[in-house]
């Protein structure tokens, strides 16, 4: 039950994910957000953003099924993603919804989809490391 | 003149109107995501402001009492709103189209609608102030935005008086544009990056001109 340990490891895995990109600015200002009334906000804000982009997720992935393909719902539900992506400051999987976009511009099928399978990846990702983060984070309290 | 010291008086009671308090801001902020909803709602409260939050143009206006043919807000005195802050891109009604319904309503036209998109595109930015929005944020919106808007409309609902005042006594020469005007300049020294607000865009000046 070290706790000091404890904090220094999500210390760790924060600064990690800052330098490394997987994390930028917007999530430091999120942490400005929370005080001793929402001690719990990040959090939150984290839990709330992959509830409601896997609904997001399951769209494209159905969009991707359907023949012919629809680009603009693509797009629009990228789009949305995206936005969410940003809000909660993860940088690596915004990013590489930039790449889905222009394949959607270029109506180019396999390169939406190709890049929409790192696009999970990436999202599946982060969300295990935040989700130890966090763990974590609550262990050390 | 017995106009500028009729509106001198009213002054005192334009802030003191809202129910919780001296000088706390309503803020209405629209938008369709959650994730973003829950982070605005946050900003402002943190920001001593008091939040309402809804996730579509349509119901903004059903809030505002501004839905349907009813143009004047039955019974809706209470609902004092001091800014307005509406994502862009929203599915239905755009915060392009929320926008242009409340300055076309001569209750709520005077309330400052700020303008929040993810897109940084200039054709948009520009339509947006025409229009007569009082700011285009860039998302995501940060404290240091909410902190300025807020500022700047806290000095607004008290330099809206002496705004009237100076329109009456002076020559329309002396004050040509309320961007010059000794009031803002705290404002334009306050410009935080993520606003695309200038006071040097001639949209922006033509559509605050139009307003006075």
């Amino acid at each position: 039950m070290d706790k000091v340990r404890l904090q220094r490891e999500a210390a760790f895995i924060r600064s990690s994910l800052l330098d490394q990109g997987y994390l930028d600015e917007q999530f430091i200002q999120l942490e400005e957000l929370q005080d001793n009334d929402n001690p719990n906000f990040v959090e939150e804000v984290v839990t709330l953003f992959y509830t409601d982009s896997a609904r997001l997720i399951y769209n494209i992935d159905q969009a991707l099924l359907s023949n012919p393909t629809d680009f603009t719902k693509l797009d629009d539900y990228m789009h949305q993603f995206k936005g969410s992506c940003s809000s909660i400051g993860a940088k690596k999987v915004k990013n590489e919804c930039n790449g889905f976009g222009e394949y959607c511009e270029a109506q180019n099928y396999d390169g939406c989809f190709r890049t929409f399978q790192q696009i999970k990846q990436e999202y599946i990702n982060l969300k295990k490391k935040l989700e130890t983060y966090f763990q974590l984070l609550k262990e050390a309290a | 003149m017995a106009g500028g010291e009729v509106l001198r008086q009213n002054l005192p009671e334009k802030l003191e109107e809202s129910p919780s308090g001296a000088n706390e801001l309503h803020v209405l902020a629209v938008d369709d995501s959650l994730v973003d909803r829950k982070v605005i709602e946050r900003l402002l409260k943190i920001s001593s402001c008091k939040v309402t939050v809804v996730e579509s143009g349509t119901r903004a206006l059903q809030y505002l009492g501004l839905d349907g043919d009813k143009k004047s807000s039955i019974g809706f005195d209470s609902v004092k709103v001091n800014l307005i802050m509406t994502d862009y891109s929203m599915p239905g009604m755009t915060g392009y189209d929320l926008l242009k319904k409340i300055k076309e309503s001569s209750v709520f036209r005077e309330i400052p609608v700020v303008i929040m998109s993810s897109e940084n595109i200039l054709t948009r930015i520009d339509r947006c102030l025409e229009e007569g929005a009082e700011d285009f944020l860039l998302k995501p919106v940060k404290l240091s935005d909410v902190r300025r808007l807020k500022d700047f409309i806290m000095k607004g609902e008290v330099k809206e008086g002496e705004k009237r005042c100076c329109k009456r006594s002076r020559s329309e020469d002396c004050s040509p544009s309320p961007m010059t005007h000794p009031c803002d300049s705290s404002l334009l020294s306050s410009l935080s990056s993520s606003s695309v607000l200038s006071p040097l865009s001639p949209s922006t000046l033509s559509s605050k001109k139009s307003r006075l």
